[in-house]
């Protein structure tokens, strides 16, 4: 029997649950490998080639190459891991949200000013 | 005798850690959060506790995903604050007490909470913020603090019942241990946060507010709310919360509220804080 996965139907979401951790093994142990600056610096100087080091698909690497967050969670990242890229390029974790948003970073920041997205309309697939 | 003698919550977001170590923390942006906590800073130097027991989550720092204990307690000398990349926080070391963890540990499980024992763990901002949170920039911690982590990074993390009656069992471990200590027991991370996909910046005010009144006056109840209920409402993130279910549980059923503090936004995050005493005996 499947398991009961409740939250599928929560918009804009993906729970990183053992099917997504699966899928995502290597994408996320990539990630982890960026903590150590000579890895940083060898994936700077040629993504491509550190990336193919990694049993990895195909899909995967090129999202990584697109700095694609939505897509790489898709693909089973981790939102915690994936910090690491986003880390690695210098960049905060209000801007990697705000892409995922469709939103500019300013625009983004302005929303959590103003006490950030609400839950109303958001709660359920096909809400209005 | 040792006994547990308050509970703390508060939120972890590494973004007021950088603030700290950066010097940003009277900035107009930020002035504001550090105010919340300068009831707490004063009431924990008055307090004066030997050990804190620190529930927090590692974020894929110091467990990646070859390894994902659901409960593990840190039984070592010292951890070392993590390097999460951009080089540690310059925080002191964190000095554990292995007397007390490694009886917690024994404990616990012969209690069937089937804990993880670590003896090497780096720590992360989930364990460093609400630290600096609360004793501001110190040479040296002034307690001893042992490590806790819950997996809420691999879903399911642990039930907010099962993490309310583990607290129960954390109580009872420290009742039972014979050295004279003051423990309190913090929980940390929250509140209502997304950080992924087009949802991203979630932010659910009348939760929080629900649930800072709920953990106080009836956790019972709060300890039953099922995850999907974070998820959908909090966040994906927000389920960080049933942290504060094993302070909770490890207190008594009847605590004094001493402050309380809400506010939004501190990055991506709303930023809850309480601090709980348990009536004195006698």
């Amino acid at each position: 029997m499947a398991l009961h996965k409740p939250y599928a139907d929560v918009p804009g979401t993906t729970i990183f649950d053992a099917e997504q951790a699966r899928i995502g093994y290597h994408l996320n142990q990539f990630c982890m490998s960026l903590m150590k600056a000579e890895n940083r610096q060898r994936f700077k100087a040629d993504q491509r080639a550190y990336l193919d080091e990694w049993p990895m698909s195909e899909e995967q690497k090129q999202a990584v190459l697109d700095r694609d967050y939505n897509r790489m969670i898709a693909l089973g990242g981790n939102i915690y891991f994936l910090a690491k890229i986003f880390s690695s390029d210098g960049l905060s974790f209000q801007f990697a949200a705000a892409t995922m948003t469709g939103m500019t970073q300013e625009e983004y920041a302005k929303m959590m000013l103003s006490g950030g997205r609400s839950p109303e309309g958001n709660r359920y697939k096909g809400e209005k | 005798m040792a006994r547990i003698t308050a509970g703390v919550t508060t939120s972890h977001v590494p973004a007021i850690g950088a603030a700290i170590d950066l010097g940003k923390t009277k900035e107009p942006y930020w002035a504001p959060v550090f105010a919340g906590y300068d009831y707490a800073k004063q009431w924990i130097a008055e307090q004066k506790p030997d050990v804190i027991l620190l529930v927090y989550n590692d974020h894929a720092t110091s467990f990646s995903l070859d390894m994902v204990p659901t409960f593990a307690i840190g039984c070592a000398a010292e951890f070392q604050p993590a390097d999460e990349g951009w080089g540690p926080r310059p925080v002191p070391v964190v000095r554990g007490h292995p007397e007390l963890a490694s009886h917690i540990a024994q404990s616990v499980i012969q209690d069937n909470f089937d804990l993880t024992v670590v003896n090497r763990l780096d720590v992360d901002h989930g364990l460093t913020v609400p630290l600096s949170l609360m004793f501001g920039q110190p040479q040296e911690w002034p307690c001893r603090v042992i490590p806790f982590a819950v997996n809420v990074v691999l879903y399911p993390p642990p039930s907010g019942r099962r993490c309310y009656e583990l607290g129960q069992a954390l109580r009872r471990a420290v009742d039972s241990f014979d050295q004279d200590l003051k423990v309190q027991v913090w929980g940390t991370g929250g509140m209502s946060h997304q950080l992924q996909g087009p949802r991203a910046g979630l932010i659910n005010q009348a939760f929080d507010k629900e649930f800072l009144d709920r953990i106080v006056n009836e956790p019972e109840a709060l300890s039953r709310v099922p995850h999907i209920d974070y998820v959908r409402e909090a966040g994906s993130e927000g389920i960080e919360l049933v942290m504060w279910l094993i302070m909770r549980g490890a207190l008594d059923e009847k605590v004094i509220e001493k402050h309380r503090f809400y506010h939004v936004p501190a990055s991506n995050t709303a930023v809850g804080h309480l601090v709980l005493e348990n009536p004195q005996p006698g």
